[in-house]
């Protein structure tokens, strides 16, 4: 059978089972009688419900490159310091130099250039590959720390990510971050990300 | 589980009871304590003779024959990945138990009536959804691949002859999956007209969430809430996961709660530090979703060791998230000479296609290699060409050629020569 032949007979198939109800029919010229095509789909089907407003608020946790999402609260890395010490460095080390597996977040090298793709040994950190510092705010929001996330306050997510921008030489550390001051902080890699070109462009890229 | 079936100490209904308690437990564990309980020694009564004595009777559920043995290779970790057993599989569809698993913040574990799906964002309707108005939506039922972006790396990275088709691209599966176009509930809510974008969001502890295309998500997206016939087990996403036909793994966002239209992509961290390619201009290259056409030998491969001359048949799997599959080529002289496999029909459109292919193996040393060729043309590169254009510290999407070496004694080693 041809692809287009089993594409028919499968679809014939197909509209027999759902017209079903009609199947019955003594009509002796046909054993299938006559069936209804499918109804068109409604403008709505009617379900679910409006959610409250505080409802979204709760779950609309994300912070963009705008600064869209970031909540009042503020603090520098100097105050962020103490929340690191107690609640990260267990897993990213003392000055974020990474405690295996997990890898380091600071770190600037290489300072020129941005060779990852050509030097597999370069490893990435907040400082040298992060694109945007609203994602730190973001991700520590999200998910960290691993054993008890969504446990940092806003005023301890502003301190640590103040921290983590300031020991990777981003930041002084006594600017305060704040739902101003975070989306202005222009990241060492913001230059280096490009959109895939790979569909656009012919042959292997 | 309960004994051997002729265990004489446990009447019927004993053991009813106690089978019913050991599955209602392990249906609590994580699939990786579910497995350790399934890989416990089995003592497995075989009868010197099946045609003398009754089996087993009928049961709740079917294990595998304790001949058999698969299993993926979990770490134990909580942001860690499991990769499945293909070089042990056949045909196309990825036993749900042994489908690949990543997760960010370990395996959510959801209680469905508790379970609510949000839209929200730049719509003229916000909605929330229980999942039996999810499922109430007319569906649909597809098979398609399911592949990490990071399948690969193991043989990109760090190649030797000990590396079998599970360590390289373990983390790929293939399944039936049935859920609602993500279209039919956008319907619902009114997308503004501003919306390009839609942030996806995890119910996991790691609240992943990727920004998708509108574009994407209006032309095959599903929130999938069945996989192979059942609903989706808590590893792959369970209650309702995304699913973007022919992208990668990450994106297809698991435990999902919540799809917000947005107007420009949130850049989060998933879409930023990691899941983005470096490339050897000095630049990474974003938003990298489409899985490029690619394709591996599953056997003969390592660990395997021919033991006798002759026909041998070459098979194994090829994929592309471009389009259908259109011809997988073969060569068994370290791609000197090319010969079209044969495709396994039907062969489906984003989805894991069997090719095999005959060879006569007269005892010489044999480098074997399958290059895979898509409906948009796009040929599956060699390693040196993956190389040279993406460079030798790139991550993701190593879709370059794969390599084996049949050695003269029959051995079969994973060939890292370009």
């Amino acid at each position: 059978m041809s692809r287009a032949s089993a594409a028919l007979a499968l679809g014939a198939s197909l509209v027999l089972a759902c017209g079903g109800g009609g199947g019955g029919s003594a009509d002796s010229g046909s054993a299938r009688g006559s069936v209804s095509p499918a109804a068109s789909e409604p403008a709505s089907y009617a379900l679910g419900r409006t959610p409250e407003p505080q409802e979204i608020a709760a779950w609309d946790l994300d912070v963009n490159p705008a600064g869209v999402g970031l909540p009042s609260g503020r603090a520098t890395a100097i105050e962020g310091a103490s929340v690191y010490a107690a609640k990260c460095a267990i897993c990213h080390g003392a000055r974020g130099e990474g405690v295996a597996p997990n890898p380091p977040i600071v770190g600037r090298e290489p300072r020129e250039g941005f060779g990852f793709g050509r030097d597999p040994a370069l490893v990435k950190t907040v400082g040298n590959y992060w694109p945007y510092a609203t994602t730190v705010y973001d991700y520590l929001r999200r998910a960290m720390p691993q054993d008890k996330p969504g446990s940092l306050t806003p005023n301890e997510l502003y301190g640590v990510t103040a921290w983590i921008l300031a020991e990777n030489g981003i930041i002084a550390r006594d600017v305060v971050m704040d739902s101003l001051s975070l989306p202005q902080v222009k990241m060492p890699a913001r230059d280096r990300f490009v959109r895939d070109d790979r569909l656009t462009t012919p042959g292997f890229k | 589980m309960a004994g051997s079936p002729d265990d004489r100490s446990l009447t019927r209904r004993e053991l009813l009871v106690s089978t019913a308690t050991a599955l209602s437990a392990a249906a609590l564990l994580p699939e990786s304590d579910q497995a350790a309980l399934g890989t416990q020694p089995a003592e497995p009564a075989i009868p010197a003779d099946p045609t003398k004595a009754p089996g087993p009777p009928t049961s709740a559920a079917s294990a595998r024959s304790p001949f058999v043995q698969m299993a993926r290779t979990p770490t134990g970790a909580i942001a860690g990945s499991s990769l499945a057993p293909i070089h042990l599989m056949n045909g196309t569809v990825t036993p749900s138990d042994l489908h690949f698993e990543r997760h960010h913040a370990g395996v959510a574990m959801i209680d469905p009536a508790r379970y609510r799906l949000m839209l929200h964002g730049l719509v003229d309707r916000p909605l929330v959804l229980t999942l039996d108005e999810l499922k109430s939506f007319p569906s649909v039922t597809r098979v398609y691949f399911l592949e990490c972006s990071g399948n690969g790396r193991a043989a990109y990275n760090s190649p030797k002859p000990e590396l079998t088709p599970q360590l390289i691209d373990g983390l790929l599966g293939n399944a039936e999956w049935t859920g609602v176009p993500v279209r039919t509930v956008l319907r619902e809510v009114g997308v503004r007209s501003e919306a390009t974008w839609a942030l996806a969001e995890g119910g996991d502890a790691a609240l992943l969430s990727r920004s998708i295309p509108l574009e994407k998500l209006t032309e095959d997206s599903l929130l999938v809430y069945a996989m192979n016939g059942e609903p989706l087990r808590p590893a792959a996403g369970y209650p309702v996961r995304l699913l973007n036909p022919g992208w990668e793994g990450n994106t297809c966002v698991k435990w999902l709660r919540r799809l917000e239209l947005i107007s420009q992509p949130n850049m989060s961290r998933d879409e930023t530090s990691k899941y983005s390619d470096p490339l050897p201009n000095d630049t990474a290259r974003q938003f990298s979703f489409v899985m490029d056409a690619k394709s591996t030998i599953t056997y003969p491969t390592y660990p395997v060791q021919l033991t006798r001359r002759g026909w041998i048949e070459i098979r194994g799997l090829a994929w592309s998230g471009r389009a259908r599959i259109t011809a997988v080529d073969v060569s068994t002289d370290g791609g000197r000479t090319w010969t079209a496999a044969k495709l396994q029909e039907p062969v489906l459109d984003k989805a894991l296609v069997r090719f095999t292919h005959s060879f006569q193996w007269n005892g010489e040393r044999s480098t074997i290699l399958s290059r895979a060729v898509d409906a948009t043309g796009y040929v599956q590169p060699t390693l040196a060409e993956f190389r040279r254009v993406r460079g030798s510290g790139t991550n993701y999407h190593y879709n370059h050629l794969r390599a084996w070496t049949v050695q003269a004694d029959g051995r079969v080693v994973y060939e890292a020569a370009p």
